[in-house]
This record gives C-alpha cells, sequence and structure tokens, in this order.
C-alpha cells in the first residue's frame, strides 16, 4: 500500500518484467517471421488479458457474479467497426441493406483535418482509431450502468444468469433484420482498421517498421494499469469490502448500490474496450461470435489464473490462448505415429482436453495459478515478513510513508 | 450532563413479516453508556439496525443530536457520527488489518495517520499485525479490529450489537474495558448484550427489552440488583 508516494520493489520488478516482455514482444515481431502462430497469441493473448482483468474486477474484487462479458464486447466491438469503417466503402459492406444508414467515420473525419497522405494519413488513423476505442468503452459503460439499475439487486447466481440473459438478448437484437443499415444484421462488418493496419510501411507499401503485435499488448497494459490503480484507490478498497461483507460494508457507511453500479460500469467501458481490440484482432464483427462460450472461456481464465489477481489472470490468458490456439491445435487434426493412428483425435477433442482440465482445476486447484496474490507480492513476501515481525524501524518507515499519503 | 444524544419515540421496526419491535422509546445521553438487555428475539438488534439505518423502521421517530434521522440511509447517518459494529464482528476477512481499518474511515477523506495511530494505541495488538488480514486474527482480536474499524470514522455515537458474542471470559474483559475507555473519551456507547451482567456492571443506564417491548429501566447496577433480573438473565434461583 506504500505504492502511492514510493514504489515498492515487487511492483517495480512487475513493471520492468512487462517492459521487458514489450521490448522482446518488438524485436521478434520485426526479426521472425511475422505469420508465426506466437503473433497471434500474442495478439489475442492481450485482448483476452484485458477482458478478463475487467471480469476480474467485478468477481473477483467486487464479489458480483457477472457473465455479462461477452455482451460488452459486442457492444464495443460494434461501436469501434461502426465508427471507424471508411464511409467510402460502407455501401459495399451493407449491400445487403442498400447502403449504409449511418456515414460517420472518426478515421476520415481526422483524415478531412489532417490529409490522407503519408505521416497525415497514419495519425488521423491513430487519432480516429482511439477515439474509437473510447467510444466502445464509453457505449458499453451506458448500457452497464441501464443493465444494472435492475439487476445489481440481485445476488450471485440470479445476477449470473440475468446478465448472461442480456448478453444472448444483445447477441440477437444485433442480428435483427430491421436493425441492418446500422448493425449489418447478421453479415460481418469489415474494412475498419485493424492491427496490421500499425504496421509502418514505406510508400510503396512494404512494412518497414512492424507493430501489429505491439500494438494491442500496449493499448491493453495501459487499460490494466488503470484497473490496478483502481483497485488500490479508496474505491477498490471499498469494493474488496463489499466482497468480503456486504452488511460490514453498508454499516461503515459504503453505498452498496452506487459503489456495485461503479464497478459494474468500470468492467463494461474495460470489456468494451476488450471488444474493440477483438474485433481490431479479428478483422471481421460478427455478432454470432460473442457467445456465452465465450464468457465461460473468459471467466474459466479469470478461475485459472486466481480470482482476485490481476496478474494471475495475464498469464492465465496468455497461457490459455497458447494453449487454444498453438499447442493443442494437434489434438483437432488426426494424427499418426507411424502409419498407427492415434484415437479420438478430429475435428473439436481440444474442447474436450480443455473440460477435463478445467474439472481438474476446480477440483484440486481452486485458487488457480496465483490465489489472490499478485506478481509483485512475490517479490515482496521477503520483506513484508520483516514488516510483521516488526523491527521498529520498519515501523516507523511505514508509518511515515502512510503519513505523506 | 443531560444532554440527550439519542431519542427514540415510539419505534415500530418490522422484520421479516413479524413485528419484532412493538413501539419503544428511550433516550440516550450525551457520554454515557447505554445498555440493553434482553434475551434472544426481544427486538435489541431490529433496534440498533434500524438506527443504523440498515433497515427502515415502520413507524416512529429516531432522532439524533436535534435531527430526524428516520428511515436514512446509512451513508448519511454514518457522516452524522454514528457507528455500528455489528453483531459477531464481521471484519473483512480478506483485508489486511489496516485496510480494515481504512475503510472505516471511508467516508472521511482527510488525512488518517492520526486516528489510525490513535487506534493502534488503544489496541497494540493490531498494530503489531497489520499487514495480516483479518481472517487470520483470533476473535477476541477481529473484535477489537471490529471496535476499531468503528472508531476510525470519529463517531459521536458507538453501537455495539453482542460484543461478547463467542469469546473467552478474559477476552470479554478486556473488551468491556475497551468500552469503558471508548467513554472516557467522550463518545457515546449503546451497546446490546446477552451477558447481562457484564453490560449492566459497565453501563450507565440499562433498559430490558422483552418480545419487542422496553419493560423496565433502572441505573446499571439497580438493575443488576433487581430480583425479576437476577432471575431471568443472570441465573440464580430463588
Amino acid at each position: 500500500m506504500t505504492k502511492k508516494k514510493k514504489l515498492d520493489k515487487g511492483s517495480l520488478i512487475t513493471i520492468i518484467i512487462a517492459a521487458a516482455l514489450l521490448i522482446v514482444t518488438l524485436v521478434l515481431e520485426n526479426t521472425i517471421n511475422a505469420n508465426s502462430l506466437l503473433f497471434t497469441v500474442i495478439r489475442k493473448g492481450a485482448v483476452y488479458s484485458l477482458v478478463a482483468v475487467s471480469m476480474n474486477l467485478l468477481n473477483g474484487f467486487t464479489g458480483l457474479f457477472s457473465l455479462g462479458q461477452a455482451g460488452f464486447m459486442l457492444l464495443g466491438a460494434y461501436t469501434y467497426a461502426i465508427l471507424t469503417i471508411p464511409t467510402d466503402i460502407r455501401d459495399t459492406i451493407y449491400y445487403l441493406y442498400q447502403g449504409a444508414g449511418f456515414r460517420f467515420s472518426t478515421v476520415d473525419f481526422f483524415k478531412n483535418i489532417f490529409g490522407a497522405e503519408d505521416t497525415a494519413g497514419f495519425v488521423s488513423m491513430v487519432l480516429g482509431v482511439l477515439i474509437a476505442i473510447i467510444a466502445a468503452g464509453i457505449v458499453a459503460a451506458i448500457f452497464a450502468f441501464l443493465i444494472g439499475l435492475p439487476v445489481l439487486r440481485l445476488k450471485s447466481d440470479y445476477l449470473a444468469i440475468a446478465t448472461l440473459g442480456f448478453a444472448e438478448i444483445l447477441r440477437a437484437i444485433f442480428q435483427w433484420d430491421k436493425l441492418g443499415k446500422v448493425t449489418n444484421g447478421a453479415n460481418a462488418l469489415r474494412g475498419y482498421p485493424t492491427f496490421s493496419d500499425f504496421n509502418i510501411t514505406d510508400a510503396s507499401g512494404k512494412i518497414v517498421f512492424r507493430l501489429s503485435s505491439t500494438i494491442p499488448l500496449i493499448i491493453a497494459g495501459i487499460c490494466i494499469f488503470v484497473i490496478i490503480l483502481l483497485i488500490n484507490s479508496s474505491y477498490g478498497r471499498a469494493f474488496k469490502a463489499i466482497r468480503d461483507d456486504e452488511v460490514s460494508a453498508e454499516a461503515m457507511g459504503i453505498s452498496l448500490e452506487k459503489h456495485k453500479s461503479l464497478s459494474f460500469c468500470i468492467s463494461s467501458f474495460f470489456a468494451g474496450i476488450g471488444g474493440a481490440l477483438f474485433a481490431m484482432f479479428a478483422s471481421t464483427v460478427q455478432a454470432k461470435t460473442f457467445t456465452s462460450a465465450m464468457t465461460y472461456e473468459i471467466f474459466l481464465i479469470v478461475v485459472i489464473g486466481g480470482i482476485g489477481s490481476v496478474s494471475g489472470s495475464c498469464i492465465a490468458s496468455f497461457l490459455y490462448i497458447a494453449c487454444s490456439e498453438w499447442w493443442l491445435r494437434f489434438l483437432d487434426n488426426t494424427q499418426y505415429i507411424g502409419s498407427f493412428k492415434v484415437p479420438l483425435l478430429r475435428n473439436g477433442f481440444r474442447m474436450v482436453v480443455f473440460s477435463v482440465v478445467i474439472m481438474i482445476i476446480v477440483l484440486f486447484f481452486r485458487h488457480g495459478i496465483m490465489g489472490n496474490n499478485e506478481i509483485s507480492d512475490i517479490f515482496n513476501r521477503k520483506k513484508k515478513k520483516i514488516d510483521e515481525n516488526g523491527t521498529e524501524e520498519n515501523k516507523m518507515h511505514r508509518r511515515l510513508t502512510d503519513n505523506e499519503k | 450532563m443531560s444532554n440527550k444524544i439519542l431519542s427514540i419515540k415510539d419505534l415500530k421496526v418490522n422484520y421479516g413479516g413479524i413485528e419484532a419491535v412493538k413501539g419503544i422509546s428511550f433516550d440516550v445521553e450525551e457520554g454515557q453508556i447505554v445498555t440493553l438487555i434482553g434475551a434472544n428475539g426481544a427486538g435489541k438488534s431490529s433496534t440498533l439496525r434500524s438506527i443504523a439505518g440498515l433497515i427502515k423502521p415502520a413507524a416512529g421517530s429516531i432522532e439524533f443530536n436535534g435531527d430526524a434521522i428516520t428511515g436514512m440511509d446509512t451513508t448519511q447517518i454514518v457522516k452524522k457520527g454514528i457507528t455500528l459494529v455489528p453483531e459477531g464482528r464481521k471484519i473483512f476477512p480478506d483485508l489486511t488489518v489496516e485496510e480494515n481499518l481504512k475503510i472505516g474511515a471511508y467516508m472521511r477523506k482527510d488525512n488518517l495517520a492520526d486516528d489510525m495511530n490513535r487506534v493502534y494505541s488503544l489496541f497494540p495488538r493490531l498494530k503489531e499485525r497489520s499487514w495480516q488480514a483479518g481472517g487470520t486474527l483470533s476473535g477476541g482480536e477481529q473484535q477489537m479490529l471490529a471496535v476499531g474499524r468503528a472508531l476510525m470514522s470519529k463517531p459521536k455515537m458507538i453501537m455495539m450489537d453482542e460484543p461478547s458474542l463467542g469469546l473467552a471470559p478474559i477476552v470479554v474483559r478486556d473488551i468491556f474495558s475497551i468500552i469503558r475507555e471508548i467513554k472516557e473519551e467522550g463518545i457515546t456507547v449503546l451497546l446490546i448484550e446477552q451477558n447481562a451482567n457484564m453490560a449492566l456492571k459497565t453501563a450507565d443506564i440499562g433498559y430490558v427489552m422483552e418480545t419487542g417491548k422496553i419493560t423496565m429501566t433502572g441505573k446499571g447496577i439497580e438493575l443488576l440488583e433487581n430480583e425479576e433480573i437476577k432471575e431471568a438473565y443472570l441465573g440464580k434461583h430463588k
């Protein structure tokens, strides 16, 4: 808790590790084969970490069991896509509905101001994308606020069912024909800027410097950092108090309604941003991808990482995505060892293995990878022990840092 | 000193469809320890919870420091200076001792260091364990933490719901000496207890509640001498 004025050793090490990984990604991206599955894992992993951390804020830190994450991602993804598709290709994308009903693109808006060529074009694209990403978060947060009004009165399983139902309804609405002019019905939205548009190209269109895997890491990293700051603030403490004991929290004067709504909105805000990033990752947006299975995937990541641990959620999402996209791929294809055909391996078998893994985790590793510890706690543990035994000097130091706050 | 800090008139509270409190009136004078004693289901907890704003009273009025606080939100009531130490301690088990204390001061945005030190000097045990999770403390320490947490909001009146619940007799004695210390600091204490003996010895004024009504009033020591009370609550046979 002495973080505000002076970083403790653990947090410092965590930041260094994160920065180092970022640089490694940047270097690898520009040196090895860009089509490697590694980069798919990094991009999708970054997106999923953000969504998992946002879900953890709700489930792990505020104690609200919500399963609406895919719904908020959907809102974010659509908001992002609708805001950024260039106006000149809109009609071809919405051709089934005789052209688009909504003709505003943040990217074009900035291109009109700064110009569409070379550097100016790139800057306009980046600005347009950033604005659209933030808008995606805001739209998700507004919906969360409205849905939260009735739904947050529910507790535990009932809240989960209500939020899950909301996500499903939303998915159905976005596929509704009548909204086709805006959402393109059940058809995909595409043509908007994706991660690969962040690669810097020369005049002939040849890529000179790759950024497409580093950018998602940076955006997700910033968002996660904001969430960590929130968790360590007095609001975060109030959230944790509500999780631990609602009655006591209320008796201390913490307004349950206000704080639950706040946590729900913030979590949805970041899920919305996660949705926008997911749209950039997938390069097409279609409502049918945001199923409840997606929420379960994210929930699974949260559980594997440890409910109540931000670093756990991040580690788990990269592991999970690496397994599902890369390391366990072979389970989906028929494999031969010599001339022996390995039984059971066929499309979908990966998910069977996954289910078994989940069951093992739930039964034997209930606290997940990190429990409710953070990476910084591991490095701080040694220091903490001294504190508990309490040399006078340490205590003095602690009191001083508290006074500063 | 006869300045009424809390004044309750004809308070009725319904709890789960039954009338738990059937129209009680009593006053608490500033700087005193006042206790409500009575058996299970007499309506003591409901009375406290309705003063704290956790449940809304069905009828009657509650005045604190001259302001009507009937039916107000807990957040407002805490701001006015009433804090409840809930039954069964209810500390936050996964938060550290220090975080627990900080939550107690959630409604204040000013400097906490002085109050932190004050609570730590009142409970040196908590200082030793300030980095430990609340759930790892013993029952007595948890009760101290709950009281310390309540003090962090700088209350004018502190209400305690069964502070001796489930604690060893020696720890109970500690808790009651702390209650007296709190009084010394000028904070009014409203205490409800089943441990009538300890409560009446400590309190200036005692009220006896039976099935939702106040049946007896008197100075703490006087009530302790009362034959009926001896029989009903102190387990003395004729």
